[in-house]
């Protein structure tokens, strides 16, 4: 395997979803290709620091009329249950 | 026991109970995971609140239908998805699954970029996380991204879809979606490792090649020329 044909699996690689042949064949590259070693590395610590964020602050107004917004539905919501129980009762 | 101690599954059993405070909770729990994901989609404040709103609204809705299968996080996060996705589909006054399938086909014999800066980084990624001008940076460089590339890494990478689902969400097929990833990987890569490799350990590109027939000082001329630069 050289470096152009190890780009073509390296998504199943990273996934951890390669066929058991093609890693062996893969990893034996990996030990002589300093190169491709750093870049793998690189692109599991890309998603890490991907997953990890939470970038955006949810803007304080926002979140008031969110909860605002959940405890009216709320309301609307037992409101009709219970009537719904009285009228089959 | 508080809220705040209890599991998401108690605190779903709470609020399937009858107990508002209970969801208030899970809403305070997971509203700023949503909303930026909404972000990193939708690329837009208002849109984003709209569709976190309605991420939660709906959940409130079909709660009692939430059966455990998988985590409440990510009942929460499908819904979230798929509520961006219907946002930007409107906005581009398409009516139809696919996001983009006119183009499709063309994409399957693209060749990805290849790896030009080449180092480790400075420090690890948990350590990085902790920085403002972390999220700063990789939020430029996700920005960067065309949104095809942007949309298969935010469902595949950073949501955990499967290749599969992300396929059926974006209505690709499970090839794009794979050819689309790596792009969208080796870019960010390609950008992150700019702002955060060790510029002392850095690994010049052209040894990352082993047509070693040809001398190395040949290599080093013919290189940048056979190397398409990154999309």
């Amino acid at each position: 395997m050289n470096c152009e044909q190890l780009l073509a699996v390296l998504n199943d690689y990273v996934d951890g979803d390669i066929a058991p042949g093609v890693c062996a064949e893969l990893e034996r590259h990996l030990a002589g290709c300093n190169p491709c070693q750093v870049v793998v590395d690189n692109i599991r610590q890309t998603i890490t620091l991907y997953r990890a964020g939470q970038p955006y602050e949810l803007p304080l107004a926002f979140r008031e009329r969110l909860h605002q917004a959940l405890r009216e539905r709320w309301k609307e919501r037992s409101g009709a249950a219970s009537q719904a129980w009285r009228s089959s009762a | 026991m508080s809220l705040a101690a209890q599991s998401d599954e108690a605190l779903v059993r709470l609020a399937n109970a009858g107990e508002l405070a209970a969801f208030e909770e899970l809403t305070t729990r997971y509203e700023q995971k949503v909303y930026s994901l909404a972000r990193r989609i939708l690329r837009q404040e208002q849109d984003a609140e709209d569709v976190t709103q309605q991420t939660f609204l709906s959940a409130l809705e079909h709660l009692d239908g939430f059966r455990g299968e998988a985590s409440f996080a990510t009942w929460l996060m499908r819904i979230a998805t798929h509520a961006a996705l219907k946002v930007l589909r409107k906005h581009k006054g398409l009516d139809v699954v696919s996001l983009e399938a006119a183009t499709e086909p063309r994409e399957e014999g693209e060749r990805a970029p290849h790896p030009e800066f080449i180092a480790d980084w400075r420090e690890s990624p948990e350590q990085l996380a902790q920085r403002r001008e972390t999220q700063r940076l990789i939020e430029e460089a996700l920005a960067q991204l065309d949104e095809k590339h942007r949309l298969v890494f935010l469902l595949r990478d950073v949501e955990g879809l499967s290749v599969k689902e992300t396929a059926a969400a974006l209505g690709l097929s499970e090839a794009n979606v794979k050819v689309r990833l790596l792009r969208a990987r080796l870019q960010l890569r390609e950008q992150l490792t700019r702002a955060f490799g060790d510029e002392r350990r850095r690994l010049a590109p052209h040894d990352h090649d082993h047509r070693q027939s040809l001398p190395s000082v040949l290599l080093i001329l013919i290189l940048p020329s056979l190397w398409p630069t990154s999309v």
